[in-house]
This record gives structure tokens, C-alpha cells and sequence, in this order.
């Protein structure tokens, strides 16, 4: 009888791991089927031709989410790196207690409603849906991210380390910004990196935020296209061609966010 | 009772050293003591508090100049917490309280106007797990004269990077790769350059947290040697478990025991005739 549970109870947990798996690979093999077959050079390279016209691509997209993308890192990076530093390294007691679980409940808060607020806040005072109110968005998004994996990465760094800098009579400050994050620096990245990818595919956010264009544009107070809503607009689209592009930005996407994810596994965590 | 008897051969092999040691201090002659030896680190009536666990018991001691000053000591003997109150590392422990005095060339180091960076600076500390930090080994080395400002140049800058790896018997073996990662080094060699990176920052009194407990004998050994070298220029106190280390290296004993000082004195009397009947019991392996 014992063993007949414990097959069982193994036979269920191994056939729940096969599920996960394969809806992943039905996943993956779905958009690389239909990926593989829809890019092109022109989609790199060209601009969306007028309506009903089949050709053309998505650099516009392209470009523009590399554009809100780094600006969003840019934004939420030294922030969220601060507060980290903050919560393991200073932040002892109550304060502490309540940033941490802001920065939870931050990572709650469905991306439609980051999207929501910053629309409130800078869309509607502009006038005009623009790059920077969807990289202030992104941003918003990254930042519970960031500061969760750079403090779990700092929290890593031995004590004596620490200890070890401060007997040398080094002030605190420096311990911690020239010791702790170097010795932390390679998980801070891969968490960044991580985070990044993440906030490569949001459409949520960015869809009455930075709106989309079909134009490319690098000024940051226009409308700015990007990739998901880009894929969003073309899916929902009646075009046969504009879903053969669709396709073609998820594979681009896709693969973009499994080269990070694949990198920092290899390059950034090794070590452990 | 071997191991007794190797313990006196030793020490009456250092005997000779202390000796020598004490005549020198003695031309000197600073009669704060009756060993006439000056008085580097002092303690008066130290207690010491984690919340509401007290962890050390009025704790008296005089720590002469240039002598090596071994604490032993069964595990949670409060000796690793001595030692942290004497460069004051136990303050960045939230709920860790110090009462009474430790005078440092009779200043005491928990009085208000004291800046404990440069205190920290004043008395090093080399810890049980070698901490490198992941620098090169020039640069780890660097780190501490550079905070301090203690080099006004280039060349001398790369002049006390060598004292110092000289100093700590790592030269030679790293001369050829400063630059090269010190993670990569072995245990014994981080150990050293842990120590190296200590002198750079030229000290008055190194603590020496059990130094050699995660190290092979070969690279205790070197350890040891370099100890016993120290003594020359610095207050060397050391925290151990091993009490033939304690022995071999160090001219002054003291004995912890629950938060108290049972015994201090020559090492040579601790291990031979101690006067507390705990010592004997700890040192002769009947507990601990």
C-alpha cells in the first residue's frame, strides 16, 4: 500500500512537470513555426507600407522599443539600486518593514494600471501620448523587480566582507558602494537583465501611454511604436499580411527575451 | 600527556624569545606595569551585551606592545566577542551594548569623541574565513591606502603594495600576477594577503579572528611564522582553538571561560603551572 502511494503521488508530480513543459514547447515550437516563415530582411529594415499594401516591416517598432526599453532601465536602474542598497544595507525596523512591502505590493499592481497612472499623471498634463510617459511606465514596472533581485544579491554578500572593509577604516558608505555591490555585481545584473527582458513584451502599459506610430520617430515627446502593441494592433487586425508580421515580431521578440534569459544563466550564474 | 609535553618543549623554546623581547622594552622602561612592558590595549570592567544576554563579565586585562596575545577558550566563550569589542565591530550589531572601558594608549575607544573609522584603521582585523574582496591583488591591497590617503603617489603607492606583500611573505609568490584576480589565489595565500592588505594600512594592534582554522597545516605553518614576525612591529592579538597554535605563537595566554576572564598571563605559565584550576582543566583536554 505504501509503495502504491508513493508511485502514485510520483506519477502525478511527474506528469504535472511534463505539462508545464510541454506548454511551454507547444509555445515556443507555435511561434517559431509560424515565426520562421514570416521574417524577412524587410522586417528589420522597412518602414509599415500603407494600409492594405502587403510588405514592408516594423523598424519603426524596433527601434522604438530599444528606445523606451533603455530608457525605462535608465530610469528605474539607479533608483531601484538605491532603494536596494537601502533595504539591506540601512534600512532597519519599521521604515524598512514598509518600503518592502510597498515595493510587493508595487510588483502587484496589474501592468494595465501602471499604464492607467501614468496616463493620468503625464499624458493627460502633455496633451499628447509620448516615448517617455511608456518608459516611465516600463520603468515603474521594472523597478519592484530590480530592487527585489539587487537586494536578495546583497543580502548574499557575507558579513565578514563587510567587516573586513570597515576594519581597514573604511566609512560605511564606501564599504557599501565600492564592496558589497562590486561583490554582488554579477546577480544585480543578471536581475536587471531579467527585469529588461520582462518589460520587452508589456503591451499593457504602453498601449495609452506611448500609443504606437507608424512612423519611426526618436523624439521622445511623440508617440513612439513598439514591438507588443505593434503585434497587438497587427493580431487583431483583418490582414492576412499584417498577422504574417505579427508573427514575425513575436519570434523576434520571443527570441530576444530567451537570448537575455539565456545569457544571464550562462554568463551571470555560473558562479553559483 | 604527549601533547603536554610538546607544549612545554615549545614554549620553553619561546621562552627565550619573550626574554629577549622584554629586555628590549625594558631600555625603554614604562612602569605602568610591574613586567615594565607598556601597556598597548586595556580593559577595564568591560561588560558586554547582546540584548538582553550578557556576554561578557567584567572583563580586566592589559595587553603589552609588540607581544602576540593568544585568547583560547571553549566555543561561545565570549573570546571572538573580546576581540570585536576592541576595534569596536561589534557597533554595527543593532542590539549590542558595551559598558566600561577600552583604552587604547590609554584612550579610551568607547568614549563619545572618538571617530571609529579611524579607530578601525588604528587596530586591524584578519578574520576566520579570508575575505579578498573581488579586486585584483594589487588593487585589494590598494584599497585600504587609498581610503586612508596614505600614499601621495604612484610609485609609492606601488612601494607600500609591495611592503605590505612583503611583509606578509606573499611577494614572491604574487609578484608576477598583481593584477591577476585574488580569488583566484589558494586559502593560505588570501589569508595572507588579507594580512598584507591589514599592514598596508599600517596599524597600531592587528586582531586575528581564529586565522588558521579553515587552513591546511602547511599554510597554518606560514601563518604562524608570520605571526611570530608581526610581534616586531605590532600588537598581535589572536583569537584560537588550537592551543599548540597558542602556544607556538603567542607570548601572552588568556583564558575565557562563560563570558569571563579566568586566567591571563605568560603563555609559558598558563601552559605550564596555571594558577586557576579551570585552565588546567581546559588546557589538559578535560573539557572544551
Amino acid at each position: 500500500m505504501r509503495k502504491l502511494i508513493d508511485k502514485f503521488v510520483f506519477t502525478i508530480c511527474s506528469l504535472s512537470t511534463v505539462l508545464v513543459l510541454s506548454i511551454l514547447a507547444l509555445i515556443i515550437i507555435y511561434i517559431f513555426a509560424n515565426g520562421v516563415l514570416a521574417i524577412n530582411l524587410d522586417f528589420f529594415t522597412k518602414l509599415p507600407k500603407p494600409v492594405g499594401e502587403d510588405g514592408g516591416g516594423m523598424v519603426n517598432a524596433i527601434v522604438g522599443s530599444i528606445i523606451m526599453v533603455t530608457l525605462a532601465a535608465l530610469i528605474s536602474i539607479p533608483i531601484s539600486i538605491g532603494a536596494a542598497i537601502y533595504l539591506s544595507e540601512f534600512g532597519k525596523g519599521f521604515l524598512a518593514t514598509i518600503v518592502r512591502f510597498l515595493v510587493d505590493v508595487l510588483a502587484g499592481v496589474p501592468s494595465i494600471v501602471i499604464g492607467i497612472f501614468v496616463y493620468t499623471i503625464v499624458v493627460l498634463p502633455m496633451k499628447r501620448f509620448s516615448a517617455i510617459a511608456g518608459a516611465l511606465a516600463l520603468a515603474i514596472i521594472m523597478i519592484p523587480t530590480v530592487v527585489r533581485a539587487t537586494e536578495e544579491a546583497l543580502r548574499l554578500v557575507p558579513q565578514t566582507l563587510r567587516e573586513a572593509a570597515l576594519a581597514l577604516g573604511a566609512p560605511y558608505w564606501r564599504v557599501v558602494l565600492e564592496i558589497v555591490v562590486l561583490s554582488a555585481r554579477s546577480s544585480i545584473i543578471s536581475g536587471v537583465l531579467l527585469a529588461i527582458a520582462r518589460i520587452a513584451g508589456e503591451t499593457a502599459p504602453l498601449l495609452f501611454t506611448a500609443l504606437g506610430n507608424r512612423f519611426l520617430v526618436t523624439v521622445l515627446d511623440r508617440p513612439m511604436a513598439s514591438l507588443p502593441v505593434q503585434i497587438y494592433s497587427y493580431a487583431v487586425s483583418p490582414y492576412d499580411d499584417w498577422h504574417r508580421q505579427a508573427w514575425a515580431a513575436t519570434f523576434s521578440l520571443v527570441i530576444f527575451i530567451l537570448l537575455i534569459n539565456l545569457s544571464v544563466r550562462f554568463f551571470f550564474r555560473t558562479k553559483e | 600527556m604527549l601533547v603536554k609535553n610538546r607544549n612545554m618543549e615549545n614554549t620553553s623554546l619561546e621562552s627565550k624569545e619573550v626574554k629577549e623581547v622584554k629586555e628590549v622594552k625594558e631600555s625603554k622602561e614604562n612602569k605602568e606595569e610591574a613586567k615594565n612592558l607598556k601597556v598597548e590595549v586595556e580593559a577595564e570592567n568591560l561588560n558586554f551585551f547582546y540584548g538582553e544576554k550578557q556576554a561578557l563579565y567584567s572583563i580586566n586585562l592589559k595587553i603589552p606592545e609588540k607581544s602576540v596575545t593568544a585568547f583560547i577558550g571553549p566555543s561561545g566563550c565570549g573570546k571572538s566577542t573580546f576581540l570585536r569589542t576592541l576595534n569596536r565591530m561589534n557597533d554595527i550589531i543593532v542590539s549590542a551594548r558595551v559598558e566600561g572601558k577600552i583604552l587604547l594608549n590609554n584612550q579610551n575607544i568607547y568614549a563619545p569623541n572618538v571617530d571609529v573609522v579611524d579607530l578601525r584603521r588604528r587596530v586591524g582585523m584578519v578574520f576566520q574565513k579570508s575575505t579578498p574582496f573581488p579586486k585584483s591583488i594589487f588593487d585589494n591591497i590598494v584599497y585600504g591606502i587609498k581610503i586612508n590617503k596614505l600614499a601621495n603617489s604612484r610609485t609609492e603607492l606601488q612601494q607600500m603594495v609591495e611592503q605590505a606583500l612583503k611583509q606578509a611573505a606573499l611577494w614572491d609568490e604574487v609578484k608576477d600576477r598583481l593584477n591577476d584576480s585574488a580569488l583566484a589565489l589558494s586559502g593560505g595565500q588570501q589569508q595572507r594577503l588579507c594580512i598584507a592588505r591589514t599592514l598596508a594600512v599600517m596599524p597600531e594592534v592587528i586582531l586575528m579572528d581564529e586565522p588558521c582554522s579553515a587552513l591546511d597545516p602547511i599554510a597554518t605553518e606560514k601563518i604562524e611564522e608570520l605571526i611570530v614576525e608581526l610581534r616586531e612591529k605590532y600588537t598581535v592579538i589572536i583569537v584560537t582553538h588550537n592551543m599548540q597554535q597558542a602556544s607556538r605563537v603567542s607570548d601572552y595566554t588568556a583564558f575565557f571561560l562563560l563570558g569571563q576572564l579566568i586566567e591571563f598571563d605568560e603563555t609559558e605559565k598558563i601552559f605550564t603551572y596555571p594558577k586557576e584550576k579551570k585552565t588546567e582543566d581546559y588546557i589538559t583536554g578535560r573539557f572544551g
